[in-house]
């Protein structure tokens, strides 16, 4: 259960874009994590929900989209997707593709909205 | 609504002190390698079997990493060599940071072999890059062929696969072929080193392999 001390790095991230904009709050924080990151979705969602509650990031959204295994042959040179870990080509069978991509764990962008301080 | 291209690592602030680390090893030609398992796999009593066979004047040292007591460095202090135990109090893995705070104190131009014994846990040490040349995952026969499929992040990302406890296959129920099948299934390529540190067999094989790896770390900067 490594997802909290990810969901923190996630929010760090957030703090420091959100200092490079002021009058900008953040909305929305997309990632992408990979088949093979070793990262449950479910729970880092929990925990970036759990981790935000009562805080002034508490209207950002998570969004993660999972990025699917890929492989590429070195003989056929086609990307493959790979299902159920069988990674061998599809077209020639050779065994030893090469995985191009599959275990980013990786913030693609932020969404912000202006921010109207309230009047006290 | 702004959209804001960011385009970076989560881990990205492990990364940096990793690669930091890395570079560092590289300079004083340290070889580091990064011990994974489930708790009970044998990472221990590997590096047991390990230091007993080296010669008392080979630099060599251990970060043995539990989330609670000394026990693991205790058992491997008795061979002489430096052993420093990180405990991260709850934390079910090591990261950059805590190899850095560590190896504070000690000169890594007299270290020429680093082990690291990452905290008994098949998921999350898979994420952290400790600024290793290799991740290892020990997988013992005891565990079950289908944990290759069950972990496939850790067993993707090890440059070597060491099948441990082979000494008790004819208890067991474990059909090492489709253990192995099950991992190159996940690790196409990958090596795979069956051994047993109670009977010593396959142990000369990982030595071998140690050796192998010592010859690539040539030290930047003399010695």
């Amino acid at each position: 259960m490594h997802e909290i001390g990810i969901a923190e790095a996630i929010l760090d991230a957030v703090r420091a874009e959100t200092r490079q904009h002021p009058g900008l709050i953040a909305r929305k924080v997309a990632i992408r994590v990979g088949e093979l990151a070793g990262v449950d979705p479910d729970a880092l969602q929990f925990s970036f929900e759990a981790l935000v509650q009562g805080t002034p990031l508490d209207l950002v959204q998570l969004e993660i989209e999972i990025c699917p295994r890929l492989h590429l042959c070195p003989d056929c040179q086609i990307e493959f997707r790979v299902i159920d870990f069988d990674s061998r080509c599809p077209r020639c069978g050779q065994q030893l593709t090469k995985c191009v991509s599959g275990d980013q764990l990786e913030i693609s962008h932020l969404e912000m909205e202006s921010y109207e301080p309230r009047s006290a | 609504m702004n959209h804001v291209a960011l385009e970076k690592k989560i881990l990205s602030e492990n990364d940096r002190i990793a690669t930091t680390l890395r570079d560092r090893f590289a300079e004083h030609g340290t070889l580091c390698l990064n011990l994974i398992s489930s708790p009970g796999s044998g990472k221990t009593t590997l590096l047991e079997r390990t230091l007993q066979s080296f010669s008392p004047d080979r630099h060599v040292a251990v970060l043995a990493g539990d989330i609670q007591t000394e026990n693991d460095a205790n058992r491997l202090k008795r061979f002489g060599f430096p052993v420093k135990q990180i405990t991260t109090g709850g934390t079910c893995h090591l990261d950059a940071r805590m190899i850095e705070r560590h190896l504070a104190d000690w000169p890594l131009d007299q270290i020429d072999l680093l082990f690291i014994e990452n905290v008994g846990n098949l998921v999350c040490p898979a994420s952290y890059d400790l600024g290793e040349a290799a991740k290892i995952v020990l997988l013992s026969v005891t565990e079950g062929e289908d944990k290759p499929l069950k972990y496939p992040s850790v067993f993707f990302k090890s440059e070597l696969v060491i099948i441990t406890k082979t000494d008790l296959l004819p208890y067991v129920p474990f059909d090492q072929q489709a253990a192995e099948e099950n991992i190159r299934r996940v690790h196409p390529g990958v090596e795979i080193l069956p051994l047993s540190c109670s009977t010593g067999a396959g142990v000369d094989r990982w030595l071998h392999w140690l050796e192998k790896q010592a010859v690539k770390t040539e030290p930047l900067v003399s010695k």
